[in-house]
């Protein structure tokens, strides 16, 4: 698991590198269209990520004491709090959108260079980071549905673990993004 | 990891001797807690300090946050240490790229 989440990184890492790049070459630019992202958005959706880590901590350490309850309760939360971020996010880009801000978008390009890039790299990330967690929902669902069915018990629950540790990543992913694009002024 | 779940039992024992063992359900609240209190601290400085500070502080802040995520969430205080190397070892690399990129960009 930590092997593929390596290669989650290197993945995540070339994109950050290449924000860098282009954010020192562009950083008037990068500032200008930073300040039109959403800051309220941006952080609330921090919270409930960092929040959304806790409870998927707190029902694999319920699941090591062999309380399937609060296990399946936990997961629930998880999950909740997982479509809270897309449904921020949703409305997020949703506003994007309606401003002709999406990729390929006539107005896109009408924009400075550097802007340009900055919206490029903030749909490209924040979209497939947006997709590792759709991807963690499904994760997550599978391991909660085996949870009840006691496939997953305090006697084997890998899966619980290795799901736990992929959306540890997703929030650790997101800890990086929050400054890089809501944050800079 | 995968035996068969007739010797679940000692599978349990076997955990509860190694670094897996529960940890309190405190420590991961406290490090929720502390996480939330380093966002607000970085959203603070970026509005009410200037630019560059605000940026300075982001940029001490979140490798601190990311710690916490992977030492405390991501359970790495409690693996054996060769996991914190590979997981170095990742970091190092990109390390090396990200220099060698703003070498190239900063002196052509």
């Amino acid at each position: 698991m930590w092997i593929f989440l390596f290669t989650e990184l290197l993945l995540f890492g070339r994109l950050f590198l290449v924000y860098s790049v282009y954010r020192l070459l562009y950083t008037h630019e990068f500032h200008l269209a930073a300040a039109h992202l959403n800051r309220v958005l941006g952080v609330t959706n921090t919270f409930v990520l960092l929040t959304s880590s806790l409870t998927m901590m707190l029902a694999v350490t319920a699941i090591q004491r062999g309380d399937r309850r609060s296990t399946l309760n936990t997961l629930f939360w998880t999950l909740f709090l997982a479509g809270t971020f897309l449904v921020i996010k949703a409305f997020e880009w949703g506003a994007k959108f309606s401003h002709g801000l999406y990729p390929g978008s006539e107005h896109l390009r009408e924009l400075p260079d550097g802007e340009g890039l900055f919206y490029g790299l903030y749909f490209v990330m924040t979209g497939l980071h947006g997709f590792h967690v759709v991807v963690g929902m499904i994760l997550l669902t599978v391991v909660a549905l085996r949870v009840r069915s006691g496939r997953i018990h305090q006697g084997d629950f890998v899966l619980l673990e290795n799901a736990g540790l992929y959306w540890h990543l997703v929030d650790l992913v997101w800890v990086f993004l929050l400054p890089l694009f809501y944050l800079t002024n | 990891m995968h035996e068969p779940s007739t010797i679940a039992h000692a599978h349990v024992d076997a955990y509860a001797n190694q670094a897996h063992a529960p940890q309190s359900y405190s420590v991961f609240i406290l490090t929720w807690v502390a996480l939330m209190a380093l966002t607000c601290v970085t959203v603070g400085a970026s509005v009410y300090l200037p630019g560059t500070v605000g940026t300075a502080v982001a940029m001490a802040v979140t490798p601190l946050k990311a710690s916490l995520v992977l030492l405390i969430f991501m359970h790495l205080k409690w693996e054996p240490v060769v996991f914190r190397w590979m997981f170095l070892s990742a970091v190092g690399i990109m390390a090396v790229f990200m220099s060698l990129t703003f070498f190239d960009y900063l002196y052509r």
